[in-house]
């Protein structure tokens, strides 16, 4: 290990992968520090990705593919199934082998790792961040870089300390909870989508296959639902009726931030990316590609300004951000806030109105736009999304 | 002994032996009075606010609001 890098990049998850990786490519010294023993686990994550937005980075690998995706169903609250056929997709991923994979892209462009290193500080000069301070093995130490990227998570706190205000709304901030079981007999190619006030209020509950027979089910409820009645037990319910005594494999929490990127996300020597900077796809609570394009920008901005002696160009993150990503994540955002509002008679309505379209015709934007005549004013924001 | 809040007494509980590390609390607080290792998890008090925000948002319900106040251990 050096005593200083050009780039340190905080957490290991997507997004810390590609900013490692597209700096590290540019031939400027990169450390990535993840606070786990491991990189890629826990995963808290449905772990569903569409092929467009995995592809942009790596090749797919039958390794960390559990199953391939070409069908969505929704069920509406009165149990009518809609389902839209899309050729292929996506993937349901096997997340503790593809968080590994690309942190193996990062390290193979020349980036350093280290796990177990838990940073609890930032190392400030003249306002600007230079280096970080970290806990490693019951050890306090610090090291100095040019630019830190923060990739860590959720749970961020990064952010706070170089002064940019990171902290999600609690009524955006989706609590998820999420169980991987055996014995589940779905479709194996379809993403199964359940909304409704008995099964997710504020947010919606999904079944994704994960390949012989086992699945993710888990669902997300905002905070305002959670005052009431936790994710936890939401989904206790929903196993105890439809898959009594199923095993269980793997249980996790989560928090998904599903509302539009933060204001700024950088400041000088520091730049926030993936769920640190709220870069999760609001409507749907994606966040695996959106957080390697937000990692990718930021890798790619921190190298340049390295090599170009620039250490200002760190500022143009926010709007190469929004330019590529940011601006579409606040539409989807304007159309979470009118989908998620809706009753559960509105959802039957759409559901019943989308069973009259034929199967070759159902898109998702054709669902969207039926869901949207309930809701007329948000037509146009879907407009500036689907045209 | 009542552990003492930012304004207060501390009414916040996190039962650490339920909890999952998931940082949704942390996420959520507008304080940064929540500290998130890998498995170690607890308040800030001078900087808590009993606000309550990380009670509504904990998924699996391992943070309460105590009205009695948190005792140190």
């Amino acid at each position: 290990m050096k005593n200083e890098y050009d780039v340190i990049v905080v957490g290991a998850g997507p997004a810390g992968s590609m900013a490692a990786r597209f700096a590290a490519e540019q031939e400027v010294s990169v450390l990535m520090l993840e606070k786990d023993r491991d990189v890629g686990y826990p995963v808290r994550c449905g772990e569903a990705v569409s092929k467009k937005g995995l592809e942009e980075f790596i090749s797919p690998d039958e390794k960390w593919i559990a199953a391939k995706i070409s069908k969505f169903s929704f069920t509406a609250p009165d149990k009518t199934e809609v389902i839209i056929e899309f050729g292929e997709a996506g993937y349901v991923l096997e997340r503790r082998i593809f968080d590994y994979a690309l942190a193996r892209t990062a390290s193979d462009a020349g980036a350093e790792i280290l796990t177990r290193a838990y940073v609890n500080g930032l190392l400030i000069e003249n306002d600007s961040v230079c280096g970080v301070k970290y806990e490693y093995r019951g050890e306090q130490k610090e090291i100095k870089s040019k630019i830190v990227i923060a990739a860590d998570g959720v749970e961020s706190r990064i952010g706070r300390w170089a002064g940019l205000e990171t902290f999600v709304d609690f009524r955006d901030m989706e609590s998820a909870v999420q169980i991987t079981a055996a014995n589940i007999n779905v479709d194996q190619q379809t993403l199964y989508f359940y909304f409704g006030k008995d099964v997710a209020p504020h947010g919606y509950f999904w079944i994704f296959p994960k390949g012989n027979n086992t699945a993710n089910i888990g669902l997300g409820v905002s905070g305002i639902v959670g005052k009431k009645k936790s994710a936890l037990s939401y989904l206790n319910d929903f196993m105890e009726t439809h898959y009594p005594g199923a095993p269980v494999l793997t249980s996790i929490a989560g928090g998904v931030p599903c509302c539009p990127t933060l204001n700024k996300i950088s400041a000088p020597g520091i730049m926030l990316v993936g769920d640190a900077a709220r870069q999760v796809n609001p409507l749907s609570g994606g966040g695996i590609s959106s957080g390697m394009i937000g990692g990718s920008i930021a890798g790619k901005i921190a190298g340049e300004a390295i090599k170009q002696k620039q250490l200002e160009l760190v500022l143009t993150y926010d709007k190469a951000w929004h330019n590529r990503q940011g601006y579409k994540h606040e539409i989807y955002n304007r159309i979470k806030n009118g989908i998620y509002n809706f009753s559960d008679e509105k959802l039957n309505n759409i559901a019943l109105t989308f069973s009259g379209v034929s199967l070759n015709k159902r898109t998702l934007g054709r669902l969207f736009r039926i869901a949207l005549l309930n809701q007329p004013s948000l037509l146009i924001d879907v407009a500036k999304v689907f045209i | 002994m009542l552990r003492q809040a930012k304004n207060g007494k501390l009414m916040i509980e996190i039962l650490p032996d339920k909890c999952d590390f998931c940082g949704c609390c942390v996420g959520v607080c507008p304080e940064d009075a929540i500290e998130l290792k890998e498995a170690e998890i607890f308040i800030i008090d001078k900087s808590c606010t009993n606000c309550c925000k990380c009670v509504w948002s904990c998924p699996i319900e391992v943070i309460r609001f105590n009205r009695n106040g948190v005792t140190s251990n």
